[in-house]
């Protein structure tokens, strides 16, 4: 086979599979293993090998250094995905998580063994809970939707605990697609509520909808049009007066910290995404940490264990009747909770206010330097985020995919497209604060450039990207004809 | 502050460009009242070199399997890491890029789900495997759900083996959707197949069978499903795939949805998570899938390419409706598990299994011949076993622990029947040396 350069490289590590070709290092076997063999019936032994790819150590470093440059990252590429927050993640926050004591530690281990661990579990959960003025906060929920499921677990476990019977979740019409997810998954029927033009939530209609079957609404802040829903607080009271807990979807976080907190805007619970405020890096997908906080009256329904501090120290409390149950097997994603409290550690009070404003200053900036090239969906002042629509574009036959296909092409990742639903060919963009007045400049130029080409070539938009290792894929395919696994015939 | 670029000069002409004075300008939508009129009470920022030994002073406060010797399982093992894994996964393109929704600028990471995907059906004999699930327990939730989903029942029979922490999760994840679960009693360590007949019936939507199951001991996973299929129930496998490179393929025994934890794959141990939950199933049961699965297609000139596919399962499409509320996932600890299994490969996995059930038995008779001590089951094992001891297990695990032995788990406060028994894992990482101080240690923690 010839030997590809990097833009038409195109294996997979089976690909490059050889008979007895070995990269792994494991020792001679200092005990008998044929009798130990023998003593595993016939019947529950592996009947065909595993064809597993057969590579040497230099194979498997090279194939994923290249598979690596395929990839579009923070640490190569302005990303400005709008909801998912995609920050610097700092270099010290892995080197703390890769400590032995950390990294290496069995989590049945003893707790009177673990005690640097849950001690630091202990403190994290507490800033977490000081930074969005809530009462507790269990760490143990994997990612925000499971953040989601655990805060609507609780909540209905808290009315069930009151004997009161309540059946539905608001939730509006701009949500994230995990909103309604999670709350069926929690039993509730989900009800959406409109939102305005500007993305605000109806009050008449969630005045409509709010009764003695409400058990919850449910809410961004700064909602997923990048504004401040100003009218928070009295929603917050119209739902608490129909009995109804308040939820607050924290993947917005990064717009207010030190500046206002969940608990004084009247939440009852919040979940946080520590992979995005909180600098744990996103992976490709995750792992994330959606730690929960709660107000004190849901406190008793938390997820167990709980991380508590006692006389002979940390220990993990297993005695909660009312805890809605077990989420992860273990107590959470503590690699990642290693790195939010490192990077907690390192930003201080005042460092994260300046996370907050500074975030919500180059928002801004991208949205006024764009606006009149594009239509701003709701009016500013934006927070973290804004939200632009590609429609005048549209209408040339250039649409919020193709505006970001060509942006690939120019050197940066696109944004999130077509989220919130409530915007027409929506282009949410979130610079985030570790981004420069230079980087945004040169965003900013190449989304007017791309405007400028709508207008004069919207066809050489649509053969985007051509720099990229593959073209535009074709999606009906991929779902028409699945083809899930690499089979050595293909 | 070295992770914030704008200067004051910046600021400065960013508002001006905004057309606004200050900052504050741009926060006007928020309440007044509820405005934080304080800093934020958190402990002082702290330059990197004090942070370090802040940090390490608390890791120096846990036993690692670094310092101990660790016989500790249950659901995470001490198995070989390969150092390339760790260098890869640091490549900031995997590792600070999110969820392929750009496929053209996302390929890496495509691809590397693809082969994923491939491993993991491989392994397990399943024809299909998803991107991931975030962890064992949650994926044998989600397992238990779709079971329900495709047979319209509303039980799920659980074996007594399934590990205790993990069946904490499902009974979280039925709440809401009103599942009902049922015991499947285990009193010699394995399923009683008699006593399964008769839970498992018209309502039962899955049979869930672990092996080796908790206590260690391997079931007979093809007689299960033999039995549940003729009750028209599905049958969940939970397996470790480290232990695949020897022990049969669930598909090939029957099953047909087969989830486990992946930790053992060159996941960290770090406290029990970030960890990865396998999940793969039957290409009838595809659309009824958890979770991301990346697909293999073409470009607009022809050339293979990846993407993110059978989306309208998923929350962002289907909302309310979807089949799980899973969005972010585990994808890089799933390509610590693809770099792990290339770099282990045919010969390597295997190796790890035979290795690994080699040391176990050593330790089982070496342990087991000390008087008072022996297995409290008669079930074939595996990498685990159960251990019954004279003396309670969690005197004797903290007095072998002041030796620097983390000797295992002692199985009260999962069954009270089990009181006197202590939950012993060996992997190949455990030296026959090892081993033999354990069984020294132990004959004077019990004589």
């Amino acid at each position: 086979m010839p030997y590809d350069n990097q833009r038409a490289y195109d294996r997979l590590i089976f690909e490059l599979s050889s008979p007895d070709r070995l990269a792994f290092s494991l020792p001679a076997s200092d005990v008998p293993v044929e009798p130990a063999l023998a003593a595993v019936p016939a019947k529950y032994r592996r009947s065909q090998p595993a064809a597993l790819p057969e590579v040497s150590e230099l194979d498997v470093v090279r194939h994923y250094s290249r598979l690596s440059q395929m990839n579009y990252g923070v640490d190569t590429h302005f990303y400005p995905l709008g909801s998912c927050t995609m920050k610097y993640n700092p270099k010290i926050n892995e080197d703390m998580a890769r400590l032995s004591g950390f990294a290496r530690l069995h989590p049945l281990a003893p707790p009177a063994l673990a005690q640097g661990a849950l001690q630091l579990m202990h403190d994290l959960a507490g800033m977490l809970a000081e930074i969005a003025g809530m009462d507790a906060v269990s760490l143990q929920p994997a990612a925000g939707a499971q953040g989601e499921l655990a805060g609507v677990l609780m909540i209905r476990a808290y009315h069930e605990a009151r004997g009161e019977k309540r059946t539905k979740v608001l939730i509006p019409d701009s949500a994230h697609g995990t909103n309604p997810a999670s709350t069926a998954l929690a039993g509730y029927e989900v009800i959406e509520v409109k939102s305005d033009a500007e993305g605000r939530v109806d009050l008449d209609d969630l005045q409509r909808h709010l009764g003695p079957d409400v058990a919850a609404f449910m809410i961004t802040v700064p909602n997923t049009l990048g504004n401040f829903e100003p009218r928070v607080m009295e929603i917050g009271e119209l739902c608490h007066a129909a009995g109804a807990q308040v939820y607050m979807d924290g993947a917005n976080l990064n717009a207010i910290l030190g500046i206002t907190r969940p608990g004084d805007l009247g939440f009852d619970v919040c979940h946080f995404n520590l992979h995005k405020t909180f600098t744990t890096p996103h992976g490709g997908g995750g792992p994330g940490a959606g730690p929960v906080g709660v107000k004190a009256h849901l406190e008793p329904f938390l997820p167990a264990p709980v991380i508590v501090k006692g006389e002979d120290g940390y220990a993990l409390d297993w005695k909660r009747p009312q805890s809605i149950g077990k989420l992860q097997a273990f107590w959470g994603n503590f690699g990642m909770h290693v790195r939010a409290y490192t990077y907690i550690r390192t930003m201080g009070a005042d460092g994260l206010r300046a996370v907050s404003d500074n975030a919500v200053l180059n928002a801004n900036y991208v949205m006024k330097r764009l606006e009149a090239q594009y239509d701003v969906a709701a009016p500013g002042p934006c927070m973290h985020e804004c939200v632009l629509s590609a429609r005048r574009q549209k209408k040339l036959g250039v649409s919020a995919m193709d505006v970001a296909k060509r942006l690939l092409d120019l050197g940066f990742y696109a944004p999130s497209t077509y989220f919130p639903l409530i915007v027409e060919e929506a282009l949410m963009i979130e610079p985030t604060e570790t981004e420069s007045k230079e980087t945004l400049d040169a965003f900013c130029e190449a989304m007017i450039r791309i405007a400028k080409e709508a207008e004069t070539d919207p066809h050489a938009i649509h053969q985007a990207p051509v720099t990229t290792p593959v073209r535009r894929l074709d999606q009906t395919k991929a779902a028409r004809e699945p083809n899930l696994r690499w089979r050595p015939t293909t | 502050m070295r992770y914030l670029p704008n200067t004051a000069q910046n600021q400065r002409a960013m508002l001006e460009t905004i057309g606004v004075g200050d900052i504050e300008d741009l926060l006007v939508k928020i309440p007044a009242k509820a405005r934080l009129a304080r800093p934020l009470a958190l402990p002082p920022a702290l330059a990197e070199s004090d942070l370090v030994r802040h940090m390490r002073g608390l890791a120096a406060r846990n036993a690692d399997a670094d310092g101990f010797a660790c016989f500790l399982g249950a659901g995470a093992y001490d198995h070989y890491v390969p150092s390339p894994i760790n260098h890869m996964i640091l490549r900031g393109e995997f590792f600070t890029a999110y969820t392929p929704y750009q496929p053209e600028a996302s390929q890496g990471t495509l691809r590397t789900i693809y082969e994923y995907q491939t491993m993991i059906a491989e392994l397990t004999g399943m024809d299909v495997a998803n991107a991931s699930i975030y962890d064992g327990g949650s994926s044998l939730a989600e397992a238990c759900l779709m079971a329900a989903s495709i047979t319209g029942r509303t039980e799920v029979a659980l074996a007594a083996g399934v590990n205790p922490l993990s069946r904490r999760v499902v009974e979280t994840y039925v709440d809401g959707p009103g599942l009902k679960l049922r015991d499947v009693p285990s009193p010699e360590g394995v399923i009683d197949i008699d006593a399964a007949r008769r839970v498992v019936g018209g309502k039962t939507a899955a049979l869930v069978v672990q092996s080796p199951n908790f206590y260690g001991c391997l079931e007979d996973v093809a007689a299960l499903a033999e039995l549940a299929h003729a009750a028209g129930a599905l049958v969940v496998v939970v397996a470790d795939p480290v232990n695949l490179g020897v022990l049969e393929a669930p598909g090939r025994q029957g099953a047909d949805i087969v989830v486990g934890e992946g930790q053992g794959l060159g996941v960290p141990l770090s406290f029990g998570g970030p960890y990865l939950g396998v999940f793969a199933a039957k290409n009838e049961f595809v659309r009824r899938m958890p979770g991301r699965l990346v697909g293999a297609t073409v470009d607009l000139d022809g050339s293979r390419g990846f993407a993110l596919t059978l989306q309208t399962r998923e929350q962002h499409i289907r909302r309310a409706k979807a089949t799980s509320n899973i969005c972010t996932n585990v994808a890089l600890c799933a390509l610590m598990a693809t770099i792990y299994l290339s770099t282990l490969g045919k010969q390597g996995l295997a190796r790890v299994g035979e290795l690994s059930t080699a040391k176990a038995h050593y330790a089982a008779e070496r342990l087991g011949a000390i008087p008072g001590v022996g297995l409290r089951f008669a079930q074939p094992f595996f990498k685990e076993f159960t251990l019954k001891l004279p003396k309670s297990p969690e005197r004797v695990a903290a007095r072998l622990a002041k030796q620097h032995i983390l000797a295992g788990l002692p199985l009260k406060t999962f069954d009270r029947k089990l009181a006197d028994c202590l939950l012993v894992a060996v992997t190949e990482r455990r030296t026959k040396e090892e081993i033999d101080q354990f069984a020294d240690a132990l004959a004077k923690a019990v004589a």
